[in-house]
């Protein structure tokens, strides 16, 4: 192993400018001239827009122009990336999404209008001088309500507020009724996934800039995937021809699924800087962010699971409620059907599954894909049903899934939500928590915290993920308009020292130190000699940017292609230098040489040579040394898991402590284990949060009552235990050259249902038959529980 | 507009302000510090966190005409002289205490007021001191790790299986 290579727990470098306060966000950005947006937003949830009278606004000090939806009625609409057919074969209704809402608002949050001034707070009090009429309407907010009311609409050509009725596999449908119904034991569970804000630290934030000497505009703006975003601006919203529009996505200060998507925000700054000839700025506030970023979750579900008697399944069914809110975002069909619906057999040997979905509209904020995207909303309602079923058949939680557990020879198996997984072992990660989690010591932690008059519980879950958001071909044929491959450019400069351009996007995840370790892996060299440079269009290959637990399997995997063409150049060069053939040539450590002989070059010769080719045979060799990959895997990455947590519950307050998580992963190869444990304790520290504090509360009304971080519980550092997380169970990845799963989003999918299970335990334990309780699992919720049982 | 006066990391500064300027966006826009970050409109994230004549305060939480005369540190002003991280900071980067870097110039400020205020706490002590400093990225293992370094105290091992960190490139 090189030092420094593959494998190496090196520091990540990109830390010494965030930690001297020199990183480089969105806002750090003010050009000279910069004038600034504010937004007119929607108070109320659904209404009419009668009239937007803008006269006195326009002569507010400091005002320089003002934008309604009326500017923005010709131009297109903000897509969804996924197209999703209904049972019947119809394909789901797909709403225009416009820059400014135009005719009727549709969340509270919704932008009406946007006033451009000199300075925030001159634009700030210039929205409060729009004067607006907006004739109220009933508001759309529960999902059965919505799906059962024919006249109140959010769209008002969609009675019935249902944008698709999704089966999954639909031909099992049958097949799986029919099993259910002969089984000799079936466990009914019904629960919720609560809607989550994901509240990325660094609100949202974005410059509009154009050039009228070239006509060319600029975007810098909080994303994660600077490349998606343009070409949603440029292909659907604004037509804005691709090459006159860059788009950077800065340091960004985390992402976790809300920077993916286009808002209309980035639209209008970039309207507003062409008409003004000004670089026009909009910071999002909190309040801001709670409003209009794309939310989580919010799934209401049924799932029933059919067994033998000895705990053998037989059969998974779901049906489920999926909220998208008012608007599709641009990934929200695909987040509760393919990246929901075909993991929901799980690690599982069951034969039979049936996932129904369908998908609401209501007058909420839309959702999205947040952190592990329909993947924690496929574990959860398995993972909680499991432990219900072992719980009435009086099986141990932890024997229950071994017993259903697909086996290490089984490989490539065929899972019956229509998936290949390509490697796993999960009793080896069982084995690992069991190890790790010292779950013989269990009893006795417990006798000790009931001397203390806590009770105490165990939960545990395996989950598995489909990641390394990909393979372009499979997403075609599940609806995806997009391909989901990545890029990279390895320019290896005259004085040896090397560029990487990559697709993807760091915002957290350490790609600047992460991806040099597999050049310099490859190459012999200095990683310190490697430079990663990501986030803008007009530097970059075209990449699809991070998320999905994507970068390393994916964007990885094409600088590791990108390299790999890079050897093959340099291996001709050298062979030119020693005068012998390529084939005859060896390359390791950074030196090219011929067995055998003395010959050899060193790898700084052959790249100055690249660039000084005075004597190439130039119809063999081009001069230069640079490559590019485009890389688009096979199938998706499978990482997988199993985790373990204990709980004390007070019995007399209902206030729950987690007070051990851990968490044993098989990632595939790890590049760095620093990185990955870190984005482990990220993703867990989420789950944590999402299982027993965070609640985003719409009231019948449509109004959002966790709209700050006094109403929204974020986990913060004294809620949370040690998190300890052990990735040292490897199958390698089958089909990318690193053999690498993908860690991202790990800890988010597997927590929720370990503590809820670990809750219910301590419950059960304490003489409390408690079937289930929704998340968040809160105080109240948790007394009131304990009082009824 | 007023025009304050700051001692701003050892270096006399005066700023243009409206009454209603924050303190936090006089250092951003007015001095061009941006390395303070804002995070929420409700003091409560501490992505902000300043030191004001030597106490940690939430710059979001103050206006700048009252910070007229203090003497103001911030993330800028906390490495060695000689340009190298100073040892809170070094801590964070050698056990992971930072992810996307946003809270971290708040953490960091928390992390100095903590320590000099409690030179050895323990892990209860330091979780409950981050109350005031929201991060969405670590899980905050990686941050009490770093502060338990900072601190000369033992840190517990990630994993058993995990190689021991090395030096940045
Ligand atoms: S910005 Fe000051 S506490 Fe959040
Ligand atoms: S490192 Fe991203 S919010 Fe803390």
């Amino acid at each position: 192993m090189l030092d420094g290579g593959i494998g190496t727990a090196t520091k990540r470098r990109e830390d010494v400018r965030f930690l001297m306060g020199r990183g480089k966000y969105t806002d750090d950005h003010t050009p000279a001239g910069t004038c600034y947006a504010a937004f007119a937003r929607s108070d109320m949830a659904h209404g009419r827009i009668v009239s937007i009278d803008a006269a006195a606004a326009e002569g507010m000090p400091g005002v320089l122009a003002v934008f309604t939806g009326a500017d923005f009625a010709d131009v297109g609409s903000n897509p969804a990336g996924w197209l999703i057919n209904s049972r019947d074969g119809t394909p789901m209704y797909e709403p225009k999404r416009p820059v400014l809402a135009h005719g009727k608002v549709r969340h509270v949050g919704d932008a009406y209008a946007a006033v451009i001034a000199e300075t925030r707070e001159q634009a700030m009090d210039a929205v409060e001088a729009l004067e607006v009429e907006i004739e109220p309407l009933d508001a759309v907010v529960d999902m059965a309500a919505a799906l059962a009311d024919g006249d109140n609409r959010v769209h008002d050509d969609l009675p019935g507020n249902q944008c698709f009725d999704w089966g999954w596999i639909e031909d099992n449908r049958e097949a799986t009724a029919a099993a259910i119904e002969a089984a000799p034991h079936v466990t009914t569970l019904e629960l919720v996934n609560n809607r989550l804000v994901p509240n990325a630290i660094e609100p949202r934030c974005s410059i509009g800039e154009y050039d009228p000497g070239t006509g060319d505009y600029k975007l810098t703006t909080t994303s994660q995937n600077p490349h998606l975003t343009r070409l949603l601006i440029s292909a659907f919203v604004l037509g804005i021809p691709e090459n006159k529009l860059t788009v950077i996505g800065p340091d960004v200060g985390g992402g976790f699924g809300s920077k993916i998507y286009h808002y209309g925000e980035e639209a209008l700054v970039l309207s507003a800087a062409k008409r003004l000839g000004r670089p026009v700025k909009w910071t999002a506030t909190r309040s801001e962010a709670f409003l209009t970023d794309a939310h989580g979750r919010d799934h209401v579900t049924r799932i029933e699971l059919a067994c033998e008697t000895d705990g053998t399944f037989i059969a998974f069914r779901t049906e489920t409620m999926a909220n998208v809110g008012a608007y599709l975002s641009n990934f929200s069909t695909a987040t509760p059907t393919f990246l929901h619906g075909t993991l929901m057999a799980g690690n599982y040997t069951v034969p039979n599954v049936y996932v129904n979905v369908k998908a609401v509209f209501t007058n909420t904020a839309p959702v999205d894909a947040y952190r592990g995207a329909g993947r924690p909303e496929a574990t959860y309602s398995l993972e909680r049903v499991i432990d219900k079923c072992a719980r009435e058949l009086g099986i141990d939680p932890i024997a229950i899934r071994r017993k259903n557990f697909i086996q290490p020879d089984q490989y490539p198996y065929a899972s019956a939500a229509g998936l290949e997984y390509d490697s796993g072992n999960y009793d080896a990660l069982m084995d690992v928590l069991e190890r790790r989690a010292d779950l013989a010591g269990f009893e006795g932690r417990r006798a000790e915290s009931e001397r203390r008059g806590k009770l105490r519980g165990l939960g545990i879950n395996s989950y598995i993920e489909a990641c390394g958001i990909a393979p372009s071909n499979l997403v075609g044929q599940l609806g995806s308009r997009v391909g989901l491959y990545d890029a990279a450019t390895v320019r290896v400069n005259a004085t040896g020292n090397i560029s990487v351009m990559v697709g993807a996007h760091s915002h957290g995840q350490g790609h600047e130190t992460a991806f040099p370790q597999i050049v310099a892996d490859m190459l012999g060299v200095d990683p310190a000699t490697i430079e990663i440079v990501h986030g803008d269009t007009s530097k970059i290959p075209f990449g699809m940017g991070t998320y999905g637990s994507r970068s390393l399997a994916v964007c990885g995997s094409a600088v590791h292609r990108a390299t790999e063409k890079v050897i093959v150049k340099a291996r001709k060069i050298a062979a030119h230098m020693m005068s012998v053939s390529a084939d005859d040539v060896d390359f390791a450590d950074g030196q090219f040489s011929v067995p055998g002989t003395n010959k050899f070059v060193a790898w700084g010769d052959v790249a100055l040579k690249a660039y000084i080719p005075h004597d190439f045979p130039l119809e063999e060799i081009e001069p230069g040394l640079e490559e590019t990959a485009f890389y688009d895997p096979a199938n998706f990455t499978y990482p997988s898991g199993a985790y373990a947590c204990e709980v004390e519950v007070d019995p007399e307050t209902g206030v729950v402590d987690v007070v051990s998580m851990v968490a044993a992963d098989d990632f595939g190869n790890v590049v760095n284990p620093l990185i990955v444990t870190g984005q482990v304790q990220g993703g867990l520290a989420q789950g944590i949060g999402q299982a027993l504090l965070e609640q985003t509360t719409y009231d019948a009304d449509g109004q959002l009552l966790s709209a700050s971080y006094m109403d929204y519980a974020m986990p913060r550092a004294d809620d949370l235990p040690t998190l300890v997380v052990d990735h040292s169970s490897v199958t390698e990845c089958t089909h990318n050259p690193l053999g690498v799963k993908g860690c991202g989003e790990a800890g988010a999918i597997g927590s929720p249902p370990t503590v809820v299970n670990a809750v219910i335990d301590a419950l059960a334990r304490g003489g409390h038959d408690v079937a289930h309780i929704d998340m968040p699992l809160t105080p109240v919720r948790v007394w009131t529980a304990l009082q009824q049982a | 507009m007023p025009e304050i006066s700051m001692r701003v990391n050892g270096t006399d500064r005066t700023v243009r302000v409206e009454n209603r300027t924050l303190l936090v966006h006089a250092l951003r826009d007015g001095l061009r510090l941006t390395g303070t970050h804002v995070g929420c409109d409700t003091s409560q994230c501490g992505a902000c966190t300043i030191h004001v004549d030597g106490a940690p305060v939430k710059a979001c939480s103050m206006l700048a005409v009252e910070a007229d005369g203090a003497e103001v540190e911030t993330i800028e002003g906390q490495a060695m002289s000689d340009g190298s991280l100073n040892t809170i900071q070094q801590a964070f980067q050698d056990h992971h205490g930072l992810q996307c870097g946003f809270c971290t110039p708040g953490m960091v400020m928390a992390t100095a007021a903590l320590l000099r205020e409690n030179p050895k706490p323990g892990d209860a002590e330091i979780r409950h001191a981050l109350k005031g400093n929201i991060c969405r990225c670590t899980g905050y293992q990686g941050i009490v790790n770093a502060i338990l370094a900072a601190s000369g105290q033992p840190v517990p091992a990630a994993m058993d299986s995990e190689p021991a960190p090395v030096a940045a490139e």
